[in-house]
């Protein structure tokens, strides 16, 4: 009984880190799409315009790093402060 | 918000909502949500070319987010998802050469569409059938090891009613034979996972999108993948599918990355959680929640089939 109880509580704990985490990565994911429209907006509507061959990659490596370099970022940082056991 | 690559004004919040909304179905499913995501694009105000690129810039992101939680669960056979690729690239390539083909050809156009819907209701009515037997078969305690799918040792282990014929195709043999001890699969030809692979292209191709309506019920019941692996597996091979469809689409002036990154605030974080969502629901299960999927593939291509869009 106590043995359910342990592994209840400890299943509870893991899903509060994950939605924990997942609230941080929603705040990583929304300011960096802020940064890239403040600092990157005017430049990548140049290159479609100019030079679409960069614009292609460029395109590609943006969604990719908001996608999986933020995703780690926050697995790391909350590795960091993760209290050892959950 | 205005959105100057592609010249359009819309709502960010119908932009996150709509990522979310597919960002679950393909965490928990490891489909691209092209049916979902391309039609709203394009009721939202977004020029038809940019609908098909943008929906599919969105899917790389998502998919790369959902691949990497299902990695963390153990759900991604790379082995299979690199092998796939080989037969994914020529059939999507194959596909949109047939769609600019049928251009041409109004009357071979609506009789393809119409195989399709066949095809796609016949998938769906399949799997509602599959897993409800598979569900009862459980409940009244008759599986046996001939239903099983994959390896219990993997921790990954399946069930199915139809398990029978992926170990009937595992017995075809025509070399080269690979193993899979990921997904369970002691030995199988390479050729199944090619044309299971390429035939999932075609439709991803002809259609747009990841075609994930097609490939997840073949992984499952061709190949005899577990539905967790397949899944997993599945999103794997969209992202380089989708990728490479977001190089070309983008070089051809159909991508607006902007509208593409929202999406994907609301895509990335939906991802996550349709992909946690499959640790607490068994592959049967998971199999019978997909059954409105290929019905909404099919309401698409008639749509497309009645007004001549094509949304992607």
């Amino acid at each position: 009984m106590r043995k359910i109880a342990r592994s209840r509580s400890k299943e509870s704990a893991s899903i509060a880190w994950f939605l924990l985490e997942l609230l941080g990565y929603a705040a990583f994911v929304v300011a960096y799409y802020f940064l890239v429209l403040h600092f990157l907006g005017g430049w990548l509507k140049h290159l479609f315009d100019e030079q679409r061959m960069v614009y292609a990659v460029t395109a590609l490596a943006l969604i990719t790093v908001q996608g999986a370099a933020l995703e780690f970022f926050t697995a790391w940082l909350f590795n960091l402060v993760r209290p050892k056991g959950k | 918000m205005d959105f100057p690559i592609s010249g359009t004004h819309l709502n960010p919040v119908l932009l996150i909502a709509t990522g979310l909304l597919v960002g679950v179905l393909g965490g928990f499913f490891g489909v691209g949500g092209s049916f979902l995501a391309g039609p709203a694009l394009f009721a939202f105000g977004v020029p038809m070319n940019f609908v098909v690129g943008t929906d599919l810039a969105h899917i790389v992101g998502k998919s790369i987010v959902a691949a990497q939680r299902h990695r963390k669960l153990g759900n991604v056979d790379f082995k299979l998802g690199f092998l796939m690729v080989a037969g994914t690239l020529p059939g999507v390539e194959i596909g949109a050469q047939g769609i600019q083909w049928l251009k041409t050809h109004g009357d071979v156009n609506k009789v393809v569409a119409i195989v399709f819907i066949v095809v796609l209701v016949a998938i769906s009515l399949f799997v509602a059938w599959e897993s409800l037997k598979t569900l009862k078969m459980a409940r009244d305690h008759d599986l046996n090891k001939s239903h099983s799918l994959g390896s219990a040792k993997t921790g990954k282990g399946d069930v199915s009613a139809f398990a029978g014929v992926a170990k009937q195709l595992q017995r075809f043999s025509p070399p080269p034979m690979v193993r899979l001890p990921k997904s369970g699969i002691k030995r199988i030809s390479i050729w199944p996972i090619i044309m299971v692979a390429f035939f999932g292209g075609i439709f991803s191709g002809f259609l747009g999108g990841g075609a994930g309506y097609i490939r997840l019920p073949a992984l499952v019941y061709l190949l005899g993948i577990p539905t967790h692996l397949a899944v997993g597996t599945d999103l794997f091979e969209i992202i380089i599918s989708a990728g490479y469809g977001t190089l070309t689409h983008a070089l051809k002036g159909n991508v607006d990355i902007l509208i593409a990154l929202v999406m994907h605030t609301g895509a990335a974080i939906g991802a996550q959680l349709g992909a946690t969502l499959t640790n607490y629901i068994g592959g049967p299960r998971i199999r019978l929640a997909f059954v409105p999927l290929p019905l909404a593939g099919a309401g698409l291509i008639l749509y497309t089939l009645l007004t001549g869009h094509h949304l992607g």
